[in-house]
């Protein structure tokens, strides 16, 4: 068994462990931290695979970003998890049995000719200076930039949907109205009175 | 030597666990999120070890898109917990039965 196996089978053994405890942990705030731990290992398989950009990116965006996203929702909520476990024990079975069925399948499609790992012989590994970075790069900003374009599109939607739709109206809330503030004029608020000086 | 079976072993295995997740917290939307996230996790694996193993950059821009989408459909579907939350109190799916006709 060389190195570069063990560390497969060291992360894989990982992973495989954090994503079972994701969905059988009671705790929903556990189970974003499995994620997180399923998303770390991933990334370092990812760069088993040389593809150090998207391992980096996949800390970047998912532990970075989208599991704190989970977390503050999970915590903000107040949520009652005991109603939300039952039925767990009764489709345990089901679920079992679908997912082995599932795997079975899969594992019979891939160990077929066609996925055989003489068909895929590994590369050669790249050398010290070259840059995935770079020649993701390269891809994106020039054949695939009408897509990366398309894919700034959806960001965009999804910020403005995400507001839209968490954005509450009070109407016993007062606000300041910024509009009515700069229009007003000196005589809205200033009364000049003439009257006579006081003598003493 | 680390072979694409391998990888694409590790993609099914990962894709099933999100599934057998989904069939057992199918009351908790939170969870259930998170299963769907595992499952572009595992098909993002296969696309990763098949761009190495094939020496094709396609697979990993194909990646970094499911990246973006996830990360739109994960704000979004949180979001629509939130406004669920703080309408009805409750994220139970079986108690989401306004539509029952």
């Amino acid at each position: 068994m060389t190195f570069e196996l063990f560390i497969f089978y060291l992360f894989a053994a990982i992973m495989v462990f954090a994503a079972m405890r994701v969905i059988t942990v009671t705790n929903p705030v556990y189970a974003a931290m499995f994620l997180v731990l399923t998303f770390f290992t991933a990334a370092g398989i990812w760069m088993l695979l040389e593809a150090e950009f998207l391992a980096i990116t996949l800390v970047l965006v998912y532990v970075g970003a989208v599991m704190v996203l989970f977390l503050f929702v999970v915590m903000m909520l107040d949520v009652n998890v005991v109603p939300l476990r039952e039925g767990f024990v009764q489709y345990l079975p089901m679920g079992i049995l679908v997912g082995v069925v599932m795997f079975i399948e899969i594992v019979f499609l891939i160990t077929q000719r066609y996925f055989r790992s003489e068909n895929f012989p590994a590369p050669a590994r790249a050398s010290a200076d070259t840059s995935n970075t770079e020649a993701l790069g390269r891809l994106l900003y020039g054949e695939y930039l009408f897509q990366f374009e398309i894919a700034a599109i959806i960001l965009l939607v999804a910020i403005v949907a995400a507001i839209a739709l968490t954005l509450r109206r009070r109407p016993d809330t007062k606000y300041q109205k910024p509009g009515q503030q700069v229009q007003v004029t000196k005589e809205d608020r200033l009364r000049i009175v003439s009257m006579e000086s006081s003598k003493r | 030597m680390i072979t694409l079976s391998h990888y694409l072993g590790l993609g099914a295995l990962l894709f099933c666990l999100s599934v057998v997740g989904i069939f057992l917290n199918r009351k908790n939307v939170i969870i259930l999120l998170m299963s769907i996230e595992l499952m572009l996790l595992s098909v993002n694996m296969n696309f990763v070890a098949f761009s190495y193993f094939l020496g094709d950059g396609a697979g990993q821009i194909f990646v970094f898109f499911i990246l973006t989408v996830a990360a739109a459909e994960a704000a979004i579907g949180l979001a629509i917990l939130v406004v669920l939350f703080r309408n009805r109190s409750t994220i139970n799916v079986a108690d989401l039965d306004e539509l029952k006709g």
